[in-house]
């Protein structure tokens, strides 16, 4: 090390590993709730991802002729296969995970330079090629089928869904918005497409079909609240993007209540709630600023909409993650915090003299 | 409403690092023993070095004027005790490079005899000009840390609306200014109306941190009687910088590359008031200054009064030397000091502060990839994007980095203190402005040797031409007698014929 050091002579306690450790603690309630909810074959899924990524960024690191530790307990590459994971449908087969972890650290991330230098959130990037290659694995949804229930899986059963791709019997399923989008098609409005499907409670908790951890918005809700106080985030990005999801869904439901769906269903399904504080959060891949990160959470959350609404798939927070992201260099030029003593056009202030 | 208020008027961005004021704020201050020798630099100021004005092998009596200011900018240097000078000549100077300047060495003769003082019963019957003079000739300077020859402040500062007195002290471990608030406040008012009646301020604000309730009460009882507010701050780095405390007391911004009294305001320390009113009513010039001496690796940390020119080391021994290994020693704060390599360096008019940290105070760590979570953007308080900035000094675009705003950095530290990738950001930026400062001169130097160059052949052109004319000059009156000649001797001929 330089014998001179340079000032400050003190430092935050605070590191790369340790923010990480804590987004993915605050990820925990949310997929403790999708094990207990899913059963084995989630946990088995998560944990495949999780793997996945550990071997597939040491591998490149190695080739590379760097240090594989720190790049690995920095927790980053992990903390992407987390989220990746949280998003797969629960009873994928392995290779989903597999290949899809894979693609983030290596493709979404490793390629573009390593940490922080990612254009896109490798954890969506992910989980768009997984839905554009293998669009059936990626809509086969299962109604849940907790741990504590009598028709819960084992470990063993729940090893066979996921490495033998064992189909769960009459378990088929669909989510909330794929069903929406299913019974328009055959021509039904949303008041009976919804009845008996949408209960704001059950969306609150997560019971019913869904992503492996996107279905808890209450718990991911929580989730969010921990990092805003841990000040790992701030609210700018995640109220945006709410605000960018509710906003158009409640005008439009107010003008045709029967054919656009509310706020509270567009809030409470899908994967907003993650996306909203743990997706969009993600600081290598938004904007600097507070006004940009709300420009950007905007962004997401209309797109979101538009994409539900009007898009051929049910879903949108990907894609929307994705065309946002491409915009934040965009967002990061134009968006800049006025500077001490100059106007917002970078112009020195008026001098005043005397008074 | 008055929470609204400070939502708008309060400083931006900022950071709370560990105060660390305990270890020494308790234990008033205590006077240093006289050291044996001492060892006075020339340039303890910003501006131009002092010039000599007594010899080697000389005596000097406490307070004699040793060396005097040169230049526009530029502040006296006086004996700090009476003794012997045994040399002027190269010392190692209390900075990182630890290389030589100039320096007084003064072996100290036990005596304190002082010299002749010139002081003031009736300090208040003063003129503006004469505190100024008298501020100048006691070599005052900014002893908050920058150390800018004060009477210059005070000249280019009348007539200001309003005179803020700084006491801050946002650097965690110093208290040097806490103890001379608590210690010396009714002097501190004394030498704060001095200062308003030489730039005749029609405000006076002492803004002290809320971390400090001695000091506020103790200037709130000595301030009862004059015209001056004494406004609590929030505790927040770096609520004493200049910028920050005009912001925060004021509510208005200093314009880009302008100065305080642009907006009509003039800063000051609460230790330079101090020595305002010593040399004032008491003629005393400033020889001597509070420093703290603290630090997880000091024995016993707390406040001393040191002659300017005393070795650190002499101070640290006082503190009962180090009760664990220092991982680093640092003059000044912890935020903005200068790591020392060598203990043997003097106390300067700008040392508030020597601490011996420990590793696990610094908390420094190898810095890995930014992830760019701008947390660095939400500490800095001018305003800056100190990722963006030190991504384009990592590629040498310095340009790139002066349109994000680089000349308006602050250097504070509050960005690398909080940055959880451990990226030393301001050293980036300290790296990049002395760079453009060289690049500026070397563009200086380029010029004046174009110019010389320019000059130099227009000489030698002028020269040749100046010669040219006077061979044309003496080519034509040559032709021209010849001519003469020819046509007399034609004349001649004709006569003839």
């Amino acid at each position: 090390m330089n014998p001179i050091a340079h000032s400050p002579h003190a430092h935050a306690q605070s590191s790369i590993g340790k923010v990480m450790l804590t987004v993915m603690l605050a990820l925990t309630p949310a997929t403790l709730f999708g094990f207990w909810l899913y059963g084995w074959p989630a946990i088995h899924l998560w944990a495949v991802a999780i793997i996945a990524s550990i071997f597939g960024e040491a591998f490149v690191i190695r080739i590379q002729q760097r240090a594989v530790r720190p790049v690995i307990m920095d927790g980053s590459g992990i903390l992407t296969a987390w989220l990746l994971a949280l998003s797969l449908p629960p009873y994928a087969p392995w290779w989903i995970a597999v290949l899809g972890s894979l693609f983030a650290v290596v493709v979404g991330k490793q390629i573009f330079g390593g940490l922080g230098q990612n254009v896109f959130n490798p954890a969506m990037a992910a989980r768009v090629m997984l839905l554009i290659s293998f669009p059936l694995e990626m809509t086969t949804w299962g109604a849940p089928l907790p741990l504590t229930s009598p028709n819960g899986l084992n470990l063993i059963e729940g090893l066979r869904v996921t490495f033998l791709s064992q189909p769960i019997d009459g378990m088929a399923s669909a989510s909330l918005l794929g069903h929406v989008k299913t019974e328009f098609t055959r021509g039904i409005g949303l008041d009976q497409a919804l009845a008996g499907f949408f209960t704001p409670m059950d969306a609150l908790w997560g019971i019913r079909a869904g992503s492996l951890g996107e279905t808890a918005a209450l718990l991911l809700l929580l989730g969010g609240l921990v990092l805003i106080a841990r000040r790992i985030i701030t609210w700018h990005a995640p109220v945006a993007m709410l605000l960018g999801v509710a906003v158009p869904a409640l005008i439009f439901s107010l003008i045709d209540g029967n054919h656009y769906a509310g706020p509270l269903v567009h809030l409470l399904s899908g994967g907003v709630m993650l996306g909203a504080f743990f997706i969009i959060t993600d600081p290598v891949t938004s904007p600097n600023t507070a006004k940009g990160q709300f420009i950007f959470g905007l962004g997401c959350g209309l797109l979101t909409w538009v994409i539900r609404t009007w898009g051929g798939y049910p879903e949108g927070v990907a894609f929307a993650v994705l065309l946002m992201n491409a915009a934040t260099p965009l967002i990061d030029q134009y968006v800049k915090p006025r500077i001490y003593g100059r106007d917002s056009k970078g112009a020195a202030l008026p001098a005043k003299k005397g008074v | 409403m008055k929470i609204f208020e400070r939502f708008f008027s309060g400083m931006r961005g900022g950071v709370h690092p560990e105060g660390r004021k305990d270890l020494s704020a308790a234990r008033g201050i205590r006077a240093l023993p006289l050291p044996q020798q001492l060892f006075v630099p020339l340039q303890q100021h910003i501006g131009a070095p002092a010039k000599p004005v007594v010899n080697v092998g000389e005596r000097v009596l406490k307070g004699q004027l040793i060396a005097a200011a040169q230049g526009n900018v530029s502040a006296p240097v006086h004996a700090p005790t009476s003794g012997i000078i045994v040399a002027l000549g190269d010392y190692v100077a209390p900075h990182p490079s630890g290389l030589p300047v100039p320096t007084f060495t003064l072996a100290c003769d036990g005596l304190e005899e002082w010299v002749a003082l010139q002081a003031c019963d009736e300090p208040f019957s003063l003129e503006a000009e004469d505190i100024s003079a008298r501020v100048a000739a006691a070599g005052i300077v900014g002893l908050g840390g920058a150390t800018f020859p004060s009477a210059l402040k005070l000249n280019l500062s009348r007539g200001v609306q309003t005179l803020i007195i700084n006491g801050g002290e946002c650097e965690p471990y110093l208290t040097c200014d806490d103890r001379i608030m608590r210690e010396r406040a009714t002097a501190i008012v004394e030498g704060i109306t001095l200062i308003a009646q030489a730039v005749s301020a029609k405000e006076v604000i002492v803004g002290i941190e809320d971390n400090k309730p001695e000091s506020i009460e103790a200037m709130r009882g000595a301030a009862r009687a004059a015209s001056m507010k004494v406004v609590a701050m929030p505790s927040m780095y770096p609520m004493g910088s200049e910028k920050q405390i005009i912001q925060v007391l004021t509510g208005q911004e200093i314009p880009a590359g302008g100065r305080p009294a642009d907006i009509g305001v003039l800063v000051h320390n609460v230790a330079t008031a101090f020595s305002v009113q010593q040399a004032i009513r008491y003629g005393k010039p400033l020889i001597s200054r509070i420093v703290t001496v603290s630090g997880g690796a000091i024995k016993s940390p707390g406040n001393v009064e040191a002659l300017v020119g005393t070795p650190v080391q002499q101070l640290i021994d006082f503190a009962g030397g180090y009760s664990r290994p220092a991982a680093r020693m640092v003059l000044g704060g912890p935020m903005m000091g200068q790591h020392i390599t060598n203990t043997n360096v003097p106390v300067v008019k700008g040392s508030s502060g020597i601490l011996a940290l420990t590793a696990d105070e610094i908390g420094q760590d190898e810095a890995s990839p930014c992830i760019r979570c701008s947390t660095c953007v939400r500490a800095c308080p001018v305003g800056l994007l100190p990722l963006e900035m030190a991504a384009h000094i990592r590629t040498s675009d310095l340009s790139g980095a002066v349109d994000l705003g680089l000349k308006d950095c602050i250097a504070c530290g509050s960005c690398s203190y909080v940055c959880p990738a451990h990226i030393p950001l301001v050293h980036y930026f300290n790296y990049a402005k002395g760079d453009l400062a060289a690049q500026e001169r070397a563009k200086l130097k380029q010029e004046a040797t174009k110019k010389l160059a320019d000059a130099r052949s227009e000489r030698i052109a002028r020269i040749e031409r100046e010669r040219a004319e006077m061979m044309a000059k003496r080519k034509a009156a040559r032709e021209a007698k010849e001519r003469a000649a020819k046509e007399a001797a034609a004349k001649a001929a004709e006569e003839t014929a």
